[in-house]
């Protein structure tokens, strides 16, 4: 736990296990710090000590009510395509559809088991809403949702989810209405409500203990996934791949992998439109944070932004809402700091190439944000090794509206015409 | 402006560094309240709608009888805003506030009450080339600014802008809020300089129509630490500031309701913006000197001579 701590030149210390090299920590008002201390205390206790049986009773409803484990299915096409084993983990088989809800429900039941009588939580692409609702629902705690209005528009299946399952969805008209202003609106429910409601934030974003917990709670898929590839191949892959916004499907999938030096890890980032940002009107027409950012502190961390000279943060562009974001996690600045994950970008475009390849060589349709992660065998398979490992981290339902729309703008390379019926 | 102590303005308000019976010297900041007891502080928006009202708006409200004022310097993600000082903010911001523009504003300014700065931390880390506080307090203290609050950093992660504040001989001022107890309040008490900026309620900033309990409950637990209290968060009337100080406070902190009236006035007419600070300034005084049942008040000491 952090420390104020005078001993020192008095100066006052941090506790190292709330960053990780020179990123994290908890940038949070006063009145949440509280409340970021007792969730330091609950993690330590329930998740990493397994008090009152508390991850049993996770894995237990993670299999029966989340649907793990999920497979590795080798994609013999894809294979095929790209002259080496490609094998994808399939979280787009997670109950709702994306990894989402490895995250949601750990915290929906740590909040429970912390004697929290509401929940609230962010969402952009509404995948993570759309799992906390879902959990909120299967543990029986009232829940609030709060999603960018751009979000709403883009991700209607996923508002109509959230609210079937019986949670209120409140749209935030700030700024461009997604992800990182429903961000800032839920912290400032959480300062008002923070005595009896639990935040459960979506990503490996946010104070200590979140990055580090989210990531325990969806380290569960690199855990499967490398024992699955030892399985069906005897060994561990040359390079896995996921996709990163916050980064909670990327370090879930990256920390059984960590130590295993000879696995080269990719987090593929959102190329938006262009690499190029628009300083003057404070825009950034990519998600690509770990790739172009510097360093500085948004929600509650230190870690990589996009953000001007002067410290704003810059609107931030992805086809994907979920990676739709100007910062990232302070875990994975981190290791991309030190060398151990290497920073990759994919664009709109390719990125929904990719989504129809998938769906029209192998008959899963990925999430527009698991797509940016297959998008970047295309043009750097021979870079990547014999054996590699691709996280899908969600299925694309959701996106279909968008797909639909985004590819009647281009000319785009494997992309059938679904409007048209000829026969 | 001059941070030189100085004789106060017509009200007998007094700007000068006092004594402390450990030998030390109170700071502008903190001799501002001690003096003017009770002391009112004000909050508006730099930048809205323009650095050059501000510049008038900071002179009125000096005259109306703020003690302390504070410039709020906009950041794109104010997380513990309500929607009346997000809306200045994105004006300001609209309006092509920066930084650097900021200091100038505050280089330029000639007020009795010392200016304190406050924005979100990630503004004071990327004033300079580097991630990193020292450029920015540097700067802070060339133009004569008196103290830093920063609203997302507690006093865990304040190690690097405290050294910092020392050496350029800034005060920072930490928020007590209704939640901080135990421990921590001793610990935060003990690196308050300036004054502790007592938070009012739960949630964010933001106009109420009445006093919460949590202010009796926050003050009542302060009494046995020997910092100026000031109370902010939701104050926005003569008979709030009056029931503050009288629940013990040294100060009040008033911002929403003062923006209102910025907001109101919109970007023309800064002459009747000017006026209508200066009145609410001067209601807010006066409600603040009620609340106070020794007369500590009427007994503000005789202006020292620098
Ligand atoms: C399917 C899917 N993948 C990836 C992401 C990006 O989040 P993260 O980077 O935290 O995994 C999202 C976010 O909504 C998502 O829905």
């Amino acid at each position: 736990m952090s420390t104020i701590d005078s001993d020192h030149d008095g100066e006052e210390r941090r506790d190292s296990t709330s960053t990780f090299g020179d990123y994290g920590g908890q940038y949070v008002p006063e009145a949440l710090m509280p409340a970021v201390q007792e969730l330091e205390d609950a993690y330590e206790r329930y998740v990493l000590e397994n008090e009152d049986g508390f991850m049993d009773e996770f894995r237990r409803r993670m299999r029966e009510f989340g649907g793990r484990p999920t497979p590795l299915q080798r994609a013999d096409r894809l294979s095929d395509r790209y002259d080496r084993d490609i094998y994808l983990k399939r979280e787009d088989l997670v109950h709702g559809g994306a990894h989402k809800l490895n995250n949601a429900l750990g915290q929906v039941l740590l909040a429970k088991y912390m004697g929290k009588e509401r929940i609230v939580a962010e969402t952009g692409a509404g995948q993570h809403g759309t799992a906390t609702a879902m959990a909120a629902a299967h543990l029986e705690m009232p829940c609030e949702i709060y999603m960018g209005r751009t979000d709403i528009n883009r991700q209607r299946p996923n508002v109509y989810r959230m609210r079937m399952n019986g949670a209120e969805v409140n749209p935030v008209d700030a700024g461009s209405g997604t992800l990182k202003e429903a961000i800032n609106e839920t912290m400032r429910d959480w300062a008002t409500t923070v005595e009896t409601t639990h935040y459960v934030i979506g990503s490996i974003v946010g104070p200590h203990p979140f990055p580090k917990m989210v990531r325990d709670f969806q380290a569960v898929i690199g855990q499967e996934a490398r024992d699955q590839v030892r399985e069906a191949t005897g060994r561990l892959p040359d390079s896995v791949v996921a996709c990163a916004g916050g980064g909670s499907n990327t370090m879930g999938t990256f920390h059984a992998f960590v130590p295993d030096e000879s696995v080269a890890l990719y987090a593929v980032e959102a190329g938006g439109s262009s690499l190029e940002i628009d300083a003057d009107a404070g825009l950034a027409p990519n998600s690509a944070t770990l790739s172009t950012g510097t360093d500085g502190v948004l929600h509650g961390a230190m870690t990589r932004l996009l953000q001007s000279d002067e410290g704003q943060i810059m609107e931030s562009h992805s086809v994907s809402a979920g990676l739709d974001y100007a910062g990232v996690g302070p875990e994975l600045a981190h290791l991309v700091e030190s060398g151990r994950v290497t920073p990759v970008t994919v664009d709109d475009d390719a990125a929904l190439e990719a989504f129809h390849r998938l769906s029209e060589l192998e008959g899963v349709i990925p999430a527009l944000e698991s797509s940016h992660a297959l998008g970047y065998l295309e043009h750097h398979h021979e870079d990547l090794g014999d054996l590699v490992v691709v996280n899908v981290s969600g299925r694309g339902d959701k996106d279909l509206e968008t797909v639909l729309e985004e590819t009647e703008k281009r000319d785009l390379e494997a992309a059938p015409d679904v409007e048209v019926f000829d026969g | 402006m001059s941070r030189e102590p100085q004789v106060g303005g017509d009200d007998g308000r007094v700007q000068a560094s006092g004594t402390k019976s450990d030998g030390g010297s109170d700071s502008d900041v903190e001799s501002a309240i001690r003096q003017n007891r009770p002391a009112l502080i004000t909050y508006i928006t730099a930048g809205d709608p323009s650095l050059e009202a501000t510049g008038e708006y900071v002179e009125a409200l000096d005259r109306g009888g703020a003690d302390l004022i504070e410039l709020g310097l906009p950041f794109s993600e104010p997380i513990a805003e309500g929607p009346t000082i997000q809306a200045a903010i994105n004006r300001s911001l609209e309006a092509g506030t920066t930084p650097a523009a900021f200091f100038d504003l505050v280089d330029g300014l000639d007020t009795d009450a010392p200016i304190l700065v406050m924005t979100y931390y990630n503004m004071i880390l990327q004033f300079g080339p580097e991630a990193d506080v020292r450029p920015f307090v540097e700067r802070a203290a060339d133009v004569g600014l008196s103290g830093i609050i920063v609203p997302d950093l507690p006093a865990e992660e304040a190690g690097p802008l405290r050294a910092a504040c020392d050496e350029h001989g800034l005060d920072l001022v930490f928020i007590v809020a209704p939640t901080t107890e135990g421990e921590r309040l001793d610990r935060i008490m003990s690196r308050v300089t300036g004054f502790a900026y007592v938070q009012a309620r739960l949630g964010t900033t933001g106009a109420r129509a009445d006093v919460s309990t949590a202010t009796h409950d926050g003050l009542a637990r302060l009494t046995e630490y020997d910092v100026p209290k000031a109370v902010g968060f939701g104050v926005s009337e003569g008979d709030h500031a009056a029931e503050i100080v009288e629940a013990g406070a040294d100060g009040v902190i008033v911002g929403s309701a003062l923006v209102d009236i910025v907001a109101d006035h919109g970007a023309d007419g800064d002459a009747p913006a000017a006026a209508d600070l200066e009145a609410k300034a001067r209601e807010l005084k006066a409600g603040a000197r009620r609340g106070t049942t020794d007369d500590r008040a009427e007994d503000t000491p005789e202006p020292e001579q620098p």
